[in-house]
């Protein structure tokens, strides 16, 4: 399309706006982590890493840090033996219900979190409690685990159809069999979307904050949690501030990582 | 004689996989197993258990759940003029969201698939990726340092006389806005890039000035993706309530009000959440029309 000049000016200065959108409130929060003031009252009065220090030693943030990652990994691992089960199931086999199995795994995510969360949570209560097993790290990790089967589904199933079958079966011609075929050929070629898929699964489950809040028990908090809970009081408002900061800088690494995995899967959104 | 000494001579893990291959259904039903126990006895199971308890009730003295069906709590639903209110405001917002994220996404998408120079596009793909993985309450809390008082919004708004909007429902929109626009970027992005030049060429040809070009090739074909961001938008805005919470004031949408009922009245907040299940529902069926859901 020929547009002119104007046009095509305008749709630059309109880019631009909308780059600087999506970015000022994120540099605004690196800006905010160094502001010496405990108000967010803008422009800061100076700059100092006094806080960067303290947030560093605060017990709060680092123990629900602690548990993030524990149920992020939790949630990731079984996110990547389920997914993937599912994965090959319905791209290397043909059989009733494919369809509905690919819907319910994409359900948890299209949901909204309320509603997956208090499901989860009258489920637990009224099954589990009985049983002994209140509500904990346990629960968070396999609610978080029921939302991330989704993205290791999809890396893994979107893998499998762009490699066709013929490689396992040369193989198994030339003498390997199932497993050996498993191990030498079909895992090699899924292995970075494994990759890919874990590690989007594992930023999903570090970033969760509303079905956590219903499974979690009342000592687990997560690091969102932990955020949301010091987020209005001022006291705490510098720690908060370096803590955000930190997640605001930390967001770069799995974009750096999904593009050198492989460019196709980085492309594809985190859903 | 051959046949049991070679038989004799495999191991049970070569014997085990011999059997794996000759039965695929035996493959297939270990393969689902696991994940089908997890997604369909766990989570729809606890699913249905949830909307089936939409039909129970409340003992108003005991806040114990009494396990007699009736309809109660629905007609509660469309009768307080509360719960009417509310429903109606998160449908707006939602739609409000929706729309802001479109006309904002367009010109920046129609900038890095089309305008900019072709090998910066991926770079710019990667800039608008990665505020995604920003956390969400970060994003969040990051309006909240802008709208709050004397903060960068007052700032700006200060020179012409004027101060930011504070918390509120404006403030609510705008965050939610920000927080799924690039969910609407991205499809909008790759629809425009994988637009045929020689189609723009074509109508250029017959005469169509860029303005009637736009019209009537790009926005067509652009559409389904339009409508696929807005699955996104629509339903993530309906669900939310931890933003408004954050940044809404003492504005209420449906999420806060099932988030309140949870204790008191877990069956009224049952209710409630069917509703952003139904209202979500519908929107995708109405965008299935558009062809939107197969460009998922």
């Amino acid at each position: 399309m020929q547009l002119s000049r104007s046009a095509r000016i305008a749709l630059r200065v309109a880019a631009g706006l909308g780059f600087a959108v999506i970015y000022v409130p994120l540099a605004l929060v690196l800006v905010n982590s160094f502001n010496p003031d405990r108000s967010a009252s803008w422009p800061p009065p100076g700059l100092t890493f006094h806080w960067w220090s303290v947030a560093w030693e605060n017990e709060g943030a680092r123990a629900a840090l602690w548990v993030s990652v524990k149920a992020g990994l939790g949630a990731t691992a079984i996110a990547l033996i389920l997914g993937t089960l599912i994965a090959f199931a319905v791209a290397r086999h043909r059989f009733f219900g494919r369809d509905a199995i690919s819907f319910v795994v994409v359900l948890p995510i299209a949901l909204p979190g309320i509603v997956t969360g208090i499901a989860l949570n009258s489920a637990f209560s009224t099954v589990l409690e009985p049983l002994g097993v209140g509500l904990g790290l346990f629960t968070v990790i396999v609610g978080h685990a029921t939302f991330c089967i989704v993205v290791v589904f999809n890396n893994v199933v979107a893998r499998l159809r762009r490699t066709s079958g013929s490689y396992e079966e040369a193989a198994m011609d030339l003498g390997a069999d199932t497993f050996r075929a498993f191990v030498d050929i079909t895992f090699p070629l899924v292995r970075s979307a494994l990759l890919a898929g874990g590690l989007l699964a594992f930023a999903l489950s570090f970033d969760e904050i509303v079905v956590t809040t219903f499974t979690a028990g009342p000592g687990v908090e997560t690091l969102p949690i932990w955020i949301f809970n010091n987020m209005t009081r001022p006291q705490q408002a510098p720690v908060v501030n370096v803590v955000a900061a930190v997640l605001v800088l930390l967001s770069v690494v799995p974009i750096y990582v999904a593009q050198r995995l492989s460019a196709d899967t980085a492309t594809e959104s985190r859903i | 004689m051959t046949t049991t000494a070679q038989t004799a001579g495999r191991s049970p893990v070569r014997r085990l996989a011999g059997t794996l291959h000759r039965h695929p259904r035996l493959r297939l039903s270990l393969l689902l197993t696991a994940p089908l126990l997890w997604l369909a006895v766990l989570y729809l199971g606890s699913l249905t258990v949830l909307f089936v308890s939409a039909f129970w009730t409340t003992d108003s003295f005991t806040s114990e759940v009494v396990k007699v069906w009736s309809t109660d709590n629905f007609h509660a639903l469309f009768t307080t003029p509360v719960f009417r209110q509310v429903i109606l405001r998160s449908i707006g917002v939602a739609l409000a969201v929706t729309v802001l994220c479109a006309v904002i996404a367009f010109p920046v998408a129609f900038y890095t698939a089309r305008i900019a120079k072709p090998r910066w596009r991926p770079l710019l793909v990667v800039a608008i990726l990665t505020p995604l993985w920003a956390s969400y309450l970060v994003k969040v809390y990051a309006w909240r340092l802008i709208l709050s008082q004397g903060g960068l919004a007052d700032w700006m708004l200060k020179p012409f006389g004027m101060s930011g909007p504070g918390f509120g429902l404006f403030a609510a929109v705008i965050a939610l806005t920000y927080l799924w626009l690039p969910y609407m970027i991205l499809p909008i992005h790759t629809a425009l890039e994988q637009l045929p030049a020689n189609l723009l060429d074509a109508s250029a040809d017959l005469g169509g000035r860029p303005g009637r070009t736009f019209r009537s090739v790009v926005l067509p074909m652009v559409l389904p993706s339009v409508a696929a961001g807005s699955v996104f938008t629509f339903s993530l805005s309906l669900g939310d309530y931890i933003t408004v919470q954050i940044v809404g004031g003492k504005t209420q949408l449906i999420g806060n009000l099932v988030y309140s009922n949870i204790e008191l009245n877990l069956p009224m907040a049952a209710a409630l959440g069917t509703v952003p299940v139904v209202v979500i529902v519908l929107y995708l069926l109405a965008m299935r029309r558009t062809g939107a859901l197969s460009s998922l």
